[in-house]
């Protein structure tokens, strides 16, 4: 059964130029239990689907149409009080950079049991003692309850932000890039971290990443953005093994692998186009070898080829 | 423990300065121009020999050093000295006028804090809305009237036209009120003089915690209270004021002190018997010994209420024990 489905979802950034199409008609489930990594470069929409279905776009973004269905209820015609019961709860988000995302003048402890008073209404103790509980899941020992943010380490407070996600057993949670701009050591730790969690959880979640070896490691299904559009999806094993799609084929092609054989990388030529204004046709044919004169002209659907789906004239 | 450290450096760095200011203090009436037994003794009659006598009871005989250390050891013994023109010990003078001023200022400050925070913070969370444009406005235009202005302009309004407060002073002159009435009776004199007060800092305290909460708004921990699914009253109260606060204790402490010495300005149009006053009749009448006592207690109000601010940082802000990085 899919925990959310996204369907038709169009964000729009209104800007003086004329509206920038930063989720343009972008259509993904995600079923119980199953990991879906979302990826792409910076600006391709990753972030902004995220707060989507967090309803966090704020002024200049816009939803413009779509429906976000989160246990067979659109999220998008909830009213504010019935978000706030899933915020947190049920439906929960780490992001990117933790730095700034834990309250400075908060224990650790404070702050993730203020997360379980609020929905669980039980008393000071015992969410107490449930927070404390949850350090000991994320690896940061009990004892660091009491210590505020500036006195843990960048992974540790990150950490803590999985803790707080995790308190309430989400039904469904977003990683929002959760690993990005921590060093490498502290990277595998905390994917170790959310791997452990996935299981023990049972966790149903969105894994946002610009890294494909990260996503490999985390997620069953995978979703390939480029500029707003979804080009490719396909689980993981066969997206890697078989890319179809140029785009897909580019990013891997990008990335050094470590077992497999040693080859020269190839960077995609060109950058992203600008979303105010993006190329007709295809949105990735001014940067693909393969593009012919239909990409110039006509958007490619999502057609479904061996297994996945994919968005693409070229691909038989 | 880390917390009794930090009292400690904080203590003995404000009982350093107090030191300072004693010494500076006194230098400073050392080589402002004129003899001050000639200040008490305007009447030429007086013969030199007298004079000198004087110099030597006062001690003024004695080199700079020497006067110091005097000048110290009675000020150790809560002796601050001979007031020229009231004829009384500087102490008892001043003992007479600061609880009025301690009243009004007290009072004025608590109503400034408390309205500025509350407004300060609905503006600054509503921030762009008509109800922050209109808080906006109204605060820079209080911010901008001096007290004085702001002070004859109620009385005018308030005392003269409409007759509802009175013009000045602290109590109703013979009207043998005592107890419950007299306080009464002072509390409707302090009106004008505290509202004059309050208006003016009430500005400032509304665009400080305004502009401080307007930029906790942007902070990602605020996105993270909102993730949680928390009620956007506890998000405020909890996550967005309790940051947003920081740099308004910071004010009030320093406000606190400079009150204490710019009430001067309402002390004198709402002729308010206070310390304000005072130091306008001591600077008038030359009375150095008076001046000289009234600007140890300022200098020294100054440093208490900076030590009492530091100490309560410490315990809203725990980045401050540790010496991490404020941002």
């Amino acid at each position: 059964m899919a925990i959310l489905e996204i369907k038709d979802l169009k964000v729009h950034y209104l800007t003086k130029e004329g509206p920038a199409l930063a989720v343009d008609s972008i259509n993904f489930s995600v079923k119980e239990n199953k990991t879906v990594g979302l990826i792409g470069e910076s600006g391709c929409g990753k972030t902004t689907t995220a707060r989507a279905i967090m309803k966090f776009v704020k002024e200049p973004g816009k939803i413009m149409g779509g429906e976000i269905i989160f246990k067979g209820r659109d999220i998008l015609t909830m009213s504010d009080k019935e978000l706030r019961t899933l915020r947190g709860a049920e439906l929960t988000i780490v992001r990117q950079e933790a730095q700034n995302a834990l309250n400075p003048v908060m224990t650790i402890g404070d702050q993730i049991a203020e997360v379980i008073r609020e929905h669980e209404h039980i008393d000071k103790r015992t969410a107490w003692e449930r927070a404390e509980n949850q350090l000991d899941l994320v690896g940061i020992s009990h004892h660091r309850a009491k210590s505020f943010p500036h006195e843990l380490s960048g992974g540790m407070r990150q950490r803590g932000m999985i803790a707080i996600a995790t308190a309430c057993n989400p039904d469904f949670i977003i990683m929002d890039e959760p690993i990005t701009g921590l060093d490498v050591i502290v990277q595998r730790q905390l994917l170790t971290l959310i791997n452990d969690l996935r299981e023990k959880l049972n966790l149903t979640a969105l894994f946002i990443a610009h890294d494909l070896s990260v996503i490999s490691e985390t997620c069953d299904d995978v979703v390939v953005m480029y500029a707003g559009k979804i080009m490719e999806k396909a689980d993981v094993v066969s997206l890697y093994k078989h890319p179809l799609h140029p785009y897909t084929q580019a990013l891997i092609n990008s990335y050094p692998s470590i077992r497999g054989e040693k080859k020269n990388l190839v960077s995609i030529p060109g950058s992203p186009p600008r979303l105010v204004s993006p190329p007709k046709g295809c949105r990735f044919h001014p940067r693909c070898s393969f593009a012919i004169d239909r990409c110039r002209e006509e958007a490619p659907e999502i057609r479904e080829v061996d297994g996945h789906s994919v968005a693409c004239h070229i691909v038989k | 423990m880390k917390t009794l450290i930090f009292a400690l450096k904080k203590i003995s760095g404000a009982i350093v300065t107090i030191f300072a200011i004693v010494i500076a203090n006194f230098v400073i009436f050392r080589v402002s121009p004129g003899d001050p037994i000639r200040m008490m003794f305007r009447d030429p009659r007086v013969s030199a020999e007298a004079l000198q006598r004087m110099r030597v009871k006062f001690g003024l005989d004695k080199s700079m050093w020497g006067q110091f250390v005097d000048y110290f050891k009675q000020l150790m013994h809560g002796n601050l000295g001979f007031s020229f023109w009231q004829k009384r010990p500087v102490l008892d003078v001043i003992g007479d006028r600061i609880v009025q001023t301690l009243i009004l200022v007290v009072t004025a400050l608590v109503i400034a804090t408390i309205l500025g925070i509350i407004l300060g913070a609905i503006s600054g969370w509503k921030s762009g809305s008509k109800t922050d444009r209109t808080i906006l406005s109204v605060s820079l235009v209080l911010y901008s009237v001096p007290t004085f202005a702001m002070g004859i302009l109620l009385l005018l309004v308030f005392g003269y036209v409409l007759l509802i407060f009175p013009l000045g002073g602290i109590s109703s002159p013979a009207s043998g009120f005592t107890g419950f009435l007299y306080a009464k009776d002072v509390l409707w004199h302090m009106v004008l003089p505290a509202f004059s007060i309050v208006l003016w800092y009430v500005g400032e305290y509304i665009l400080l915690t305004r502009s401080s909460m307007v930029e906790v708004m942007d902070q990602d921990y605020i996105v993270t209270a909102r993730a949680k699914g928390l009620r956007e009253s506890v998000i405020m109260r909890k996550h967005a004021l309790r940051n947003a606060l920081l740099p308004v204790v910071t004010l009030s402490g320093v406000n606190f002190a400079f009150a204490i010495a710019g009430v001067i300005e309402a002390e004198t149009v709402f002729s308010w018997p206070g310390i304000g006053r005072l130091t306008y009749d001591a600077v008038m009448k030359r009375d150095y010994p008076l001046l000289q006592g009234i600007f140890l207690i300022f200098a020294v109000s100054v440093v208490l209420a900076n030590l009492l601010v530091d100490l309560i940082y410490s315990r809203i802000d725990p980045r401050i024990k540790t010496g991490a990085a404020h941002d």
